[in-house]
């Protein structure tokens, strides 16, 4: 177990250093010229040239891919080309709207979905569950930015239940900033919502053909209740590891959400960055989403590992779906 | 399980609804939406237009500044005499000006931004501003004398802008984040990526501030900015980037619709030495194959003046030159004809991410089409932009709108992106910039404006509107942009 | 399975054939030429001569959607076969070494594709190699490489394992070519479930690169690039998206039909389905 764990650690490694290649070679090869940027089309050669050695970019590029992974090993992910302050001060800001935008969808998804799964599964066959399967279906058809315009003009224009977009912060209080988050969070929960639904409502099927679950029945539980005690603990499993998947899918995902609702996340602050050429703050940024998802899903498999050693020679735990 | 989820998140969702501060309007502050949120907060040191619209005015202030109307008027000078050659301006400031820290602006805060400005190394985006300056020197406390190497007819105009504002040597480390000014409103808190908010400044040294709080509330996506209008999270939008919406808000009793000028003039640019684009006949023919009035109503819904040259058309010296190039699509074929490309050519339009320049690029590609040019659209981000059409000069047509005020002399640049290579032109730009004579000068930049129309440079399609969204009770908001500022000074809510 | 059942995965069949059709007449014949425009007759509602009106350059809309069905579904088509040509090989020549060299590498690299944000992906190979159909398709399609990858793998790992494969094996085939032979034909039907579903995210995926800028380019329409530069009007004449947003979202309800109705007819489905 200890040399599985090890070996598993050093590929962990391995993909890091890769990655943190790929990124700086992906962001190397994109034209434009920061500095340029930054002082626009009246700045005069010796501004230009000021500008970029200020922000270091006349070094050679295996110098400034040094330097940058070891900041990073040290903690330091650099400064900011735009904002001139450091990059994680500034990721730390997106994170207090990314995070708590991802958490509420997250909490969405995991009440709404179980619930259809079950009304589904229960009236299995019924009018109930086509209808539920339709609204599943065009769950998952919509387009995500469409999605977002038609919640702001339903419940922030006609209704005026939530503000139309923006995040003032949280020293207003929790109660605004929820209500700002909240729409957002819908229109980045309701896809995957479906998909979840969809994906539990077949495994709750699948559990309820079991011979437990008949024996369960035989003894005299009503459908629902032996589906609630016995299927729903068998089919959370793999529910829960799709939802891990979600979690991270989300944190990065929501840029177009973020977009049209002017949320000062993190998927438009990269999104921004890189129109800006803050080149730094997009390799930090990815680098950092990349670190996630591959720690995330090292711990998951690990955990896999210790519960079933056959895990250990090779078959992996599902993933999920990945949306754009 | 599931009600053990579900019952706190019920409770949440409700506490959520029921919190909802509906907070009554507020009379002394205000909310304004802006397109883009400036990068840092040092208008010496970035293009960006978006610090200045945050801070030009509000929080720094110049020598000189940009009234309303796009004059230019006192501003932390009170007056200044100009020596008989032209070259040496003594400005005497006005009295009892202090910074946001409370320390006293003086001739010698002068001094130090303006040598901060021009001195080598610096990164000041609009060092051309500051060129001829030789030496400036603090006579005493409330005098500056600047030299110049030459008489320059634009000095005064040049201190206006937002990249020559005074600003406090002391602060100088952290400007980026507070900036310390000495307008009528001071730094409070800046919301990254959400808001800027300033507060009034109760010791200005001039005519104070009306509301107390004003915040900047930043907005990119054209969508966003229509449904926070609607549902009143903003009071009032200056450069509102949605027109095709407006029709919502001119039948809407709650707003009101405000089109203003910009000093904008958006322009098909052509690179005069690409190919069949060296040529002035196929030049005159793009500019005879576009439809104004059609690009117009079709890209900017049917806000924005036609231009024929590139001069701002509320400039007193404007000449209207848009007969040279009325939309007449047989004698662009004939002129490519004669021009030898009577079966029309494959060139490239490549498009930077305003919608002025992507919807307009749709329109002209088809215009353009009509006369069997064929113009394949590339869009580029404004880096992409930056780096392929305005320093590599490879493209064949591109459109942009050029935001700088009377900024004609840029085509006396034969390295500029147009490649525009005219010594009469140049010397006619040379002779204008020694000339202080008004009328003399009205005359020679009135020829500049004809020789660059005549030579069909570029084809010249209307000036940026500045578009602004505003609730009915909103006064004293600027209606025009003569340089990319949101005074909000004597900005008020009625009654 | 129950006859609401059938009639809905009929219909789903119906629709997705009709969108098909709907595609192959607008590669030859539109109404009228879908770049033509007619700025005093922008934002027409719905007429007898433009039933889905006319978008705000005066396009004709019907004309626009069909010529960019094709578009859109060639973009996501493109994009699926990308993930199939180069992810199933992958996943063949993993299943046939399980736990060693080529598998775990390939293990690896299907990681680190997942691990990356895909839109800013997208974002950043846009903005190295310019914004085009072309570019689109290969942005999607990257990350469709690790779905058919890991799905092939999945699914032939226990093949292997099987009589027939050592009776092959004795026979004196190589593992290419008993992976060509035998292994792959017994994944078809779970490859092409996947196909239908990879295909329907693809097609969202081109709505979504619309929306941001990137994609197709200007005149060539598409379902993506009309629903997002209507995305303003909507404001005041929803009518320019109903058709785009419509033809989006029922193509995909109807891919996502087929996949169940596949699901079914090869016995795929867990449970009584």
């Amino acid at each position: 177990m200890l040399i599985y764990a090890l070996r598993k650690a050093g590929l962990l490694l391995l993909s890091l250093t890769l990655s943190s290649l790929v990124i700086f070679a992906l962001i190397e090869v994109i034209p434009g010229d920061p500095a340029q940027f930054m002082l626009g089309i009246g700045a005069e050669e010796d501004s230009l040239a000021a500008l970029r050695q200020e922000l270091g970019l006349d070094q050679p590029a295996p110098q400034r891919y040094l330097a940058w992974i070891g900041g990073m090993l040290l903690g330091d992910f650099g400064l900011s080309y735009t904002y001139r302050i450091p990059v994680l001060d500034v990721v730390m800001e997106r994170l207090a709207v990314s995070l708590p935008l991802a958490g509420l969808a997250m909490a969405m998804v995991l009440v709404a979905a179980p619930v259809i799964a079950i009304i589904a599964a229960w009236r299995h066959g019924s009018t109930a569950d086509h209808v539920v399967g339709g609204m599943t279906q065009i769950g998952i058809a919509v387009p995500n930015f469409w999605l977002a315009i038609l919640l702001i003009h339903l419940f922030a224009l006609g209704l005026g239940w939530f503000p139309a977009g923006g995040f003032s912060g949280w020293h207003n209080g929790s109660g605004a900033g929820l209500r700002a988050l909240f729409l957002p969070a819908l229109a980045l929960a309701i896809p995957q919502i479906a998909i979840l639904a969809r994906i539990m409502r077949e495994e709750l099927i699948r559990a309820a053909d079991q011979d437990y679950f008949r024996t369960a029945r035989a003894k005299g539980l009503g459908p629902l209740e032996a589906l609630l005690r016995h299927a729903l603990r068998n089919a959370l499993l793999p529910v829960l590891t799709i939802a891990g998947m979600q979690f991270s899918f989300l944190l990065a995902g929501a840029i177009i959400v973020e977009n049209v609702f002017a949320l000062p996340g993190l998927g438009r602050l990269v999104f921004q960055a890189i129109a800006q050429r803050d080149l730094i703050m997009v390799e930090s940024v990815v680098m950092l989403l990349v670190f996630a998802v591959v720690v995330v899903s090292f711990l998951v498999e690990l955990a896999y590992g210790l519960a079933d050693p056959r895990v250990r020679t090779g078959v992996r735990p599902p993933r999920v779906r990945k949306g754009p | 399980m599931i009600t053990r989820i579900l019952s706190p998140l019920c409770l949440v969702l409700t506490a959520v609804l029921l919190v909802s501060p509906l907070m009554a309007a507020d009379r002394n502050s205000m909310t304004i939406g802006l397109q883009l949120e400036p990068p840092h907060l040092d208008p010496t040191s970035a293009a960006a237009g978006a610090i200045d619209q945050v801070l030009y005015a509000n929080v720094f202030e110049g020598l000189t500044r940009f009234a309303r109307d796009g004059s230019i008027i006192p501003g932390l000078a009170k007056s200044w005499v100009i020596s008989p050659d032209g070259a040496v301006y003594t400005f005497t400031l006005n009295e009892n000006v202090r910074f946001h820290d409370g320390s006293v602006m003086d001739a010698s805060d002068v001094k130090f931004s303006l040598d901060r400005a021009r001195a080598e190394g610096s990164t000041n985006a609009q060092k051309a501003l500051f060129a001829g300056i030789t030496s400036v020197e603090a006579t005493d406390s409330q005098t500056v004398r600047i030299t110049l190497d030459e008489a320059n007819g634009q000095f005064l105009f040049n201190m206006a802008w937002g990249d020559a504002v005074i600003v406090a040597e002391e602060s100088i480390g952290a400007i980026r984040t507070k900036p310390v000014g000495t307008g009528p409103f001071i730094m409070e808190r800046w919301q990254k990526g959400d808001r800027i908010i300033l507060s009034r400044n109760p010791d200005y040294w001039g005519e104070p501030a009306r509301l107390d709080q004003v915040t900047f509330r930043f907005i990119a996506d054209p969508n966003a900015a229509y449904a926070a209008i609607m549902a009143g999270d903003i009071d009032a939008f200056p450069g509102y980037p949605a027109p095709e919406t407006l029709p919502g808000f001119e039948s809407d009793p709650r707003f009101r619709v405000i089109a203003g000028s910009t000093e904008g003039e958006t322009i098909l640019a052509i690179n005069n030495q690409a190919g069949p684009l060296a040529d002035q006949r196929v030049r005159a023919a793009i500019a005879h194959a576009i439809d104004r009035s059609a690009l117009i109503d079709g890209a900017m819904f049917g806000y924005g003046v036609p231009i024929g040259t590139h001069f701002a058309p509320h400039h007193p010296d404007y000449l209207d030159l848009t007969q040279l190039s009325a939309y007449a699509p047989d004698k662009a074929k004939n002129l490519l004809a004669e021009a030898g490309y009577a079966n029309g050519f494959e060139t490239t339009l490549k498009l930077p991410p305003p919608s002025y320049a992507r919807r307009g690029g749709e329109i002209i590609q088809a215009q353009l089409a009509q006369v069997g040019i064929t113009a394949r659209i590339e869009t580029l981000e404004w880096a992409q932009w930056l780096e392929q059409v305005f320093r590599g000069k490879d493209y064949g047509l591109t459109i942009v709108s050029h935001t700088e005020p009377y900024d004609i002399g840029i085509y006396a640049r034969p390295d500029y992106y147009f490649q525009y290579d005219s010594p009469a032109f140049r010397d006619l730009i040379k002779t204008l910039s020694a000339t202080n004579d008004p009328a003399r000068r009205r005359d020679l930049v009135q020829s500049a404006q004809r020789m660059i129309a005549e030579d069909n440079v570029n084809a010249f399609l209307f000036q940026l509107p500045q578009i602004n969204v505003i609730n009915a009770g909103v006064m004293g908001m600027w209606e025009n942009a003569p340089t990319q500022a949101t005074d909000m000074t004597a900005v008020y809510w009625q009654d | 399975m129950s006859s609401f059942n059938t009639r809905l995965q009929r219909g789903g069949m119906v629709l997705a054939g009709c969108l098909a059709l709907f595609a192959l007449i607008g590669f030859f014949w539109t109404p009228y030429d879908p770049a033509a425009m007619a700025i005093n007759e922008r934002l027409n509602a719905p007429t007898a001569l433009h039933p889905f009106g006319t978008d705000h350059f005066g396009r004709d809309i019907l004309s626009m959607l069909m010529a960019g069905a094709y578009t859109t579904l060639a973009v996501a088509a493109l994009a699926v076969l990308i993930g199939v040509v180069i992810g199933v090989p992958l996943g063949l020549a993993g299943s046939a070494r399980k736990g060693r060299m080529p598998d775990e590498a390939i293990l690896r690299f299907n990681d680190l594709v997942f691990a990356f944000p895909a839109l800013l992906t997208a974002i950043l190979i846009t903005a190295r190699f310019g914004p085009g159909a072309v570019n689109a398709m290969i942005a999607i399609g990257i990350f469709n490489i690790p779905v058919f990858a890991r799905i092939s793998r999945a699914a032939a790992l226990p093949l292997w394992q099987q009589d027939f494969i050592l009776s092959a094996r004795l026979a004196g085939k190589g593992d290419a070519r008993i992976a060509l032979e035998h292994i792959l034909p017994n994944i078809v039907p779970l490859l092409l479930v996947q196909i239908a579903i990879q295909f329907s995210i693809a097609i969202l995926a081109e709505a979504g690169l619309a929306y941001i800028g990137l994609g197709v380019q200007p005149p060539q329409p598409s379902w993506g690039r009309m629903l997002a530069d209507g995305q303003t009007i909507v404001a005041i004449a929803p009518h320019v998206v109903y058709a785009p947003g419509l033809a989006i979202v029922l193509s995909v309800l109807s891919l996502n039909t087929l996949a169940e109705v596949m699901k079914q007819r090869f016995g795929l489905m867990g449970g009584r389905g």
